[in-house]
């Protein structure tokens, strides 16, 4: 993209326009950046919803802050909300059932919408599975704003759709989530297993954008949770200005599709 | 936990329905589409005629178009990612569209997909981009019926008669078919709906044998 940018940050300010009242929780969780061009951080708390958009070029560090914390996230470009993360696509292109390093998150349009640039946590939960309102109250009952305020419990698809819907978009633009830090096998019957506690408190993954992007999350509890109360775990995120995927880019290694699915993207920003 | 674990590897089960009966019987040439209006209570049966032929379907309410075959909901529900028979297949708002009520083939996948120009250029070359796809049979369907349906709506479809394990390592295969010539899976419809077909015209890939070959379709009336 050659549009002017506005001046990079200095390492270790918060924003390119540092005011307000804006927290560095990023100094707690991941003081690793410090020497980072970083944009912003959030402290999200369990079961809440929000969404950005988030230029080609920055990095996203998704951290859990607690054991066992799910994040549903669902990607659109910003230029054209038609162009959407597509599971299938992603899944049957790098023959994956999981995400980890070197994966790329492809769109209908057979580009790379974002990649797995650093992982420790080693598997991601790609089968898209959401908590819908029916199932939570099947599974934990109810607790609704009027008895607990903000201590209310809320379902994935429910915080989705709010944050899709900022965008126009509507309930059946809703997609399959990539759920960040769960873990979820198949046996030889197809059946699920849904391993709890999976990420630890501390673990993360970083998830660098390869096109201009709409990016919406919920912090709610991943549907084949056993855990028999609803108690979803804190999140933390920071970006950063890393640059676009470089010519030796790890995931651009990782398999020729990911190579072709990267190669496409930068088709869009050749001008 | 409402999620019962239903899901089963192979549960394949003949139907009594005789053939003489069916209000349809369509035969849909190799790479074709098709767009089948359903009532509720009919009973659709597909076949494999020739063996090994993915068939990329996606069904949608009929009343309300925005109301989708969802792969998520579906798979949840049964706890597992294979459809065989007794399999129920959930909207995206987590009402039953179908359920299977026979099964000769056993097995059908619900993550593979649908090939589509663009994914082609990723999984295979660039240069594939100008071959036949089922995502542009489904457009060429929804453009000619104009019925409210389009790109947004070609939501993660079922490939019947395709077999697409997981193994417990989290890799995603592409197994020999579990079909032959002849066999079939039937559905019982929940409500009234769109049936949206891509009989897949793949040829990168062994899903239709590198030869795809007709599919047939047949409805009946509630008895």
């Amino acid at each position: 993209m050659n549009q002017p940018r506005p001046a990079l940050p200095t390492a270790g300010t918060p924003s390119a326009f540092a005011s307000v009242d804006a927290i560095e929780h990023w100094r707690a969780f991941a003081p690793e950046l410090a020497g980072e061009p970083v944009l912003f951080s959030e402290l999200v708390p369990g079961g809440a919803h929000w969404s950005y958009v988030l230029p080609r070029g920055t990095t996203l560090r998704m951290v859990a802050l607690e054991d066992g914390a799910n994040l549903s996230v669902l990607l659109y470009s910003a230029q054209e909300k038609l162009e959407r993360y597509n599971m299938p696509d992603s899944l049957k292109a790098q023959h994956t059932a999981h995400y980890t390093r070197g994966h790329v998150l492809m769109s209908d349009m057979g580009r790379a919408l974002a990649s797995l640039t650093a992982d420790t946590v080693g598997w991601h939960d790609p089968l898209g599975l959401l908590l819908d309102d029916r199932l939570m109250r099947e599974k934990y009952g109810t607790r609704n704003y009027q008895s607990a305020r903000n201590g209310m419990y809320r379902s994935g698809r429910s915080g989705l759709l709010v944050e899709i819907g900022k965008y126009g978009l509507a309930k059946r633009d809703l997609i399959a989530p990539v759920n960040f830090f769960s873990k979820v096998t198949v046996d030889d019957e197809g059946r699920f297993a849904f391993v709890s506690g999976h990420a630890k408190a501390g673990e993360r993954v970083d998830l660098r954008f390869d096109m201009d992007v709409i990016l919406a999350f919920s912090s709610a509890p991943h549907p084949l949770d056993p855990a028999p109360a609803y108690a979803p775990k804190k999140v933390g995120l920071v970006l950063w200005r890393s640059g676009p995927a470089p010519a030796d880019d790890y995931c651009r290694a990782f398999r020729p599709e990911n190579a072709r699915a990267l190669h496409n993207a930068d088709q869009l920003y050749l001008l | 936990m409402s999620q019962a674990n239903t899901a089963a590897a192979i549960r394949r089960q003949e139907s009594a329905l005789p053939v003489e009966t069916a209000v349809l019987d369509h035969t849909l040439s190799a790479g074709e589409p098709y767009l089948l209006a359903i009532a509720r209570g009919q009973t659709l049966r597909i076949v494999d005629v020739e063996g090994n032929q993915a068939v990329d379907v996606i069904f949608y309410n009929r009343n309300d178009v925005a109301e989708h075959y969802s792969a998520t909901q579906t798979l949840l529900r049964q706890g597992g990612i294979y459809l065989t028979t007794g399999s129920v297949l959930y909207s995206d708002d987590g009402n039953p569209m179908l359920t299977i009520v026979a099964d000769t083939c056993g097995r059908h996948d619900t993550l593979g997909g649908a090939c589509a120009a663009e994914s082609n250029t990723v999984r295979y070359a660039l240069q594939k981009k100008f071959m036949h796809s089922c995502r542009d049979n489904y457009l060429v369907a929804l453009q000619e019926a104009d019925i409210g349906l389009g790109k947004r709506d070609l939501v993660p479809n079922i490939n019947f008669f395709m077999n697409v394990p997981v193994t417990a390592a989290g890799a995603l295969t592409f197994a020999d078919g579990v079909s032959a010539p002849g066999k079939y899976v039937e559905l019982s419809a929940e409500m009234d709906l769109w049936m949206l077909v891509s009989n897949c015209p793949q040829l990168n890939n062994p899903c239709n044998a590198y030869n795809p070959t007709p599919a047939r379709f047949l409805l009946w009336d509630p008895a």
